[in-house]
């Protein structure tokens, strides 16, 4: 839910990686957070494990510059991966107006990324939004790898609506800002739609 | 479709920035703030300059949200006051309207027999602010400065 405050003159979104576990949602926001100058971001926030696997969220505050006088500030969360975390995941969409799908591009991983996208779906079906509505976008991670399947393939499996995917190697940061400015186009595209 | 955006006036916003002005000094306390579920700060006031209220913010929000959970699954109402006391700092958070989330960080200046009661009338007010803000942000004409943004409006965003 997009928060327009005609006051300060800003524009609130908040974006949302989601993923199967380890795929690399919580890379992609640290990429982000080194590559972004000190004024445009907040700290970031990671609530994970002694492991370092997502615990409830990542958070990390960026400003984007401004539109017609009014500073757009994207909020970017991640939610935990594993399964056992659903009902983290259900709170962290709550109000998204963008989500980026992180497919972990491994072979063996494609279990996991189907089990996560319907998850997904069936996530925001609870809250009454469709993922078909919804500004979205899907990144295909971990290209560097020696055992990942073919972006065809991926794409038939994951992305059969055909939305606007990024092949990625977020340790390294490939693909990561180009996903990122994908769906933040998405989202203010929408907002001009009127949103209400 | 995307959610029914929330919105802040210029005219609301005074109001509540009054209240929360106003909650400080009457609770003795070091920072208020207001918060909507999503973790976006709506007002703050106090000491903010030693706190990092966007962070707080969205914990904040992520701490509702996960005993707003529980209670669901207790098949409670959500739990509407959360109250944690720390060595020097303490914080009071209340649920107002089930929209936002008021917050009050206090030391031992105050006391939480003071910050409830305070937060209670503020609360109150709070309540009708953001009903009548919720019908001005209802009514059609409320045109969305964003409406008119162009193509390169957008792109120009991402050229830097
Ligand atoms: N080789 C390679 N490794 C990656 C890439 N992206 C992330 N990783 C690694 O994958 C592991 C998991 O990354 P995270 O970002 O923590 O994964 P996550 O999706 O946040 O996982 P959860 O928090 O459990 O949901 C880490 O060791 C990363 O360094 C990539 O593009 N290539
Ligand atoms: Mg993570």
């Amino acid at each position: 839910m997009s928060f327009i405050n005609y006051m300060a003159r800003e524009i609130n979104c908040k974006l949302v990686y989601y993923g199967p576990g380890l795929c690399g949602k919580t890379t992609n926001l640290q990429y982000i957070y080194e590559r972004t100058n000190p004024d445009a971001k907040g700290k970031m926030i990671s609530l994970a494990t002694e492991t370092e696997r997502t615990l409830f969220f990542d958070f990390l505050p960026l400003s984007l510059g401004e539109i017609r006088g009014f500073k757009t500030r994207f909020h970017l969360y991640t939610v935990p991966g594993q399964v056992f975390y659903d009902a983290s995941r259900k709170l962290i969409l709550k109000g998204v107006d963008g989500v980026i799908f992180v497919a972990d591009s491994q072979i063996e991983r494609t279990e996991a990324n189907l089990e996560s996208v319907e998850n997904l779906r069936t996530n925001l079906a609870e809250q009454g939004y469709s993922l078909d509505k919804l500004p979205y976008v899907v990144q295909y991670n971990k290209r560097d790898l020696p055992n990942v399947a073919s972006v065809e393939e991926l794409r038939q499996m994951i992305n059969p609506t055909n939305v606007p995917d990024y092949e990625a190697v977020a340790r390294t940061g490939v693909g990561v800002f180009d996903t990122l400015k994908a769906v933040a186009k998405l989202v203010l595209t929408e907002l001009r739609k009127g949103g209400t | 479709m995307i959610n029914p955006q929330m919105v802040m006036y210029e005219e609301e916003f005074n109001q509540i920035q009054a209240v929360v002005d106003r909650l400080v000094r009457d609770a003795n306390a070091k920072v208020v703030f207001i918060v909507d579920k999503n973790g976006q700060l709506i007002a703050a006031s106090g000491d903010i300059d030693n706190v990092d209220t966007t962070s707080l913010a969205s914990l904040t929000a992520g701490n509702i949200a996960a005993t707003g959970g529980m209670a669901k699954l207790l098949k409670e109402n959500e739990f509407a006051t959360q109250f944690h006391e720390g060595e020097k700092a303490n914080i009071h958070i209340q649920l107002v309207g089930n929209r936002v989330i008021l917050v009050v960080i206090f030391d031992s200046r105050s006391s939480l027999g003071l910050v409830r009661l305070r937060v209670k009338k503020a609360s109150e007010e709070l309540n009708g602010i953001f009903e009548s803000l919720l019908k001005k942000v209802a009514e059609p004409g409320a045109d969305s400065p964003f409406a008119e943004i162009t193509d390169e409006d957008i792109d120009n965003l991402f050229n830097d």
